[in-house]
Order: structure tokens, then sequence, then C-alpha cells
């Protein structure tokens, strides 16, 4: 089964993934991707009690770069997560998310930060982010949750 | 520190959940309590990143014991309480927040946090019923 959602969300697991998307989409397995949780296992364990029915998976971006495939082809329905669009990119690099749809569903507002959508936040580093990612064949939309609208790559890069 | 000294200090309790829930529980308990409520602070996550939340939130709390009375435990709300509770042994989490739980905690504050604790899980599940009429 493949992956069933790629997702910003500097909020990682939280309500509006585990029961506004999870409810729509099954998932039977969290796989986050931040090499700095990948590093601490404390926080690892908040993570897990929070989704103690599900299965959670914490990887480096490396890891993650190696063992995408396998994930794609398990049988567990998977939602990947990172907590910003650089490690996306990274994780993107080389084509190995070319085709697939990467959701932006959570960035807050922080220094450096511009107001894009009421629940989007970007600075410059982002937003070149953003174009490498669409430079590797990834389509990015934003949307909260399943049933807002989604908001194409272009409209967001132009506003 | 043992658990009388606990008890000499009031735990203060921190409600925190998504867009306006925990202001208005606060509210809720104040209009059945008085100013016992004023023993609650409410905490929204509404456009906070992660960090700001964590910040707000120990902005709120000092070294007396608290309790964090959360919503949603797989959410926002949820990890920056447990993360604020490490290393803090006076700190309890507990998730699943409802008005009867509040209302029991506001006049029972001066117990020790493991008491309260016990307490306000207790008021809390029994508080959730389908009542039948019989007959």
């Amino acid at each position: 089964m493949p992956i069933v959602l790629y997702r910003v969300d500097e909020r990682l697991i939280h309500g509006q993934v585990v029961i506004g998307w999870g409810n729509e989409l099954r998932p039977e397995r969290y796989l986050v991707i931040d090499d700095e949780l990948a590093r601490s296992e404390w926080e690892q364990d908040l993570y897990r009690l929070a989704v103690s029915e599900s299965e959670v998976v914490f990887a480096s971006v490396e890891e993650a770069r190696r063992e995408l495939e396998g994930w794609k082809s398990a049988p567990l329905r998977s939602i990947l997560l990172t907590r910003d669009i650089g490690t996306m990119r990274r994780l993107a690099e080389g084509g190995l998310l070319q085709g697939e749809q990467v959701n932006l569903g959570g960035l807050h507002h922080a220094p450096g930060r511009e107001r894009v959508l009421p629940y989007l936040f970007v600075s410059a580093q982002d937003r070149d982010d953003l174009e490498r990612l669409g430079a590797e064949g990834v389509e990015v939309s934003a949307r909260d949750l399943p049933d807002a609208p989604g908001v194409p790559l272009a409209s967001l890069l132009n506003d | 520190m043992s658990s009388g000294d606990e008890a000499r200090v009031p735990a203060r309790g921190v409600v925190i959940a998504h867009g306006p829930m925990a202001r208005a529980m606060v509210d809720a308990v104040r209009r059945i309590a008085g100013d016992a409520a004023d023993a609650l602070r409410p905490l929204s996550n509404d456009g906070k990143s992660p960090a700001e939340l964590s910040a707000e939130l120990d902005a709120l709390m000092g070294d007396e014991p608290v309790v964090l009375f959360v919503d949603l435990q797989a959410g926002s709300c949820g990890m920056a309480a447990l993360s604020s509770c490490r290393d803090r042994a006076r700190r309890v989490v507990v998730c699943g927040v409802n008005l009867p739980m509040l209302l029991d905690f506001v006049f029972h504050r001066e117990l020790p946090v493991d008491e309260i604790v016990e307490r306000v899980l207790e008021r809390g599940r029994s508080a959730i019923k389908a009542p039948k009429f019989e007959g």
C-alpha cells in the first residue's frame, strides 16, 4: 500500500493529522522524518503515547531516503510527515518523490516568515525549497484538512 | 519534598485546548463555582507553533504543583503539556478534560497532586454516562 499522504506540518502528529486526515485515510503507520527527533528517544516516546494504536517510525532524512521504496511497498498504510519544507525537499532530492503529491498542512508564524494562508507562513528559504520541490517533479499544494480547498504551488509562490 | 509539603501549596490548573475551548471551560467553571475558577488558567493552541505554545505554557507555571488538563492527547496541546512535564515531578497531565473534573479540581487542589489526579480522573469518568428513564 503506498504512502497515502506526504505532509509538511510543524506539529507533526496532532489533531488535524490523526483525526481529520486519519478518519479519511485510515493510516496504520506514521513515518516521521526529522533528523533531530530521530536522535531524541524521549520526544519519540511523547509522539508514540499520542497514537498508541498506530505504529510510529522516526527516521533521519538519510535513513528515510534508504527506506522509502520499502515503505511504499509495505502492507501498512502510512502517512509521512516532516515539520518543515526543507526536510521534505531533502527527502525529494534526486527525484525520489517524483510524481508524488505533498501537502502543506501547517507552518505557523515565526520571525522571517510571511503569511500565505491562515495556517501557512513561509520564509524566503521556504519559497526556494518549494520551487525546488516543484522542479523535482513533486506536486505541492496546501490544504489543512481533507474537506478544505487545496491551494496549488503556483498560487502559493505568487502571493 | 514530601507529599505533606505538596499539600501545603495548592495546585494550579492549566487547561490547554483547541480553539476557544479552554477559555470557555474556565468561564463555565467560574459561572458554577465562582472565584474558585481563579485556580485555572486557559491556554489555546490557536495559530501557535509548537514552540510558541510551549513558551506560553511555561510562562503560566511556576514552582507550584500543576495539573495540566488537556482536551486531546494526540494533538499539539497534549504534546506541549507532556513536554513541559519532563523532569518535573509536580506537574501532571490529565487528558480528556471535562467540566466535572475541573469543578472537582478547584475545590480539592490542596491535596497532594497524586490524589488530585486520582480524584479528577474518577470524577471525569463517572460523569460520562447515558442516563435512561425507567419504564
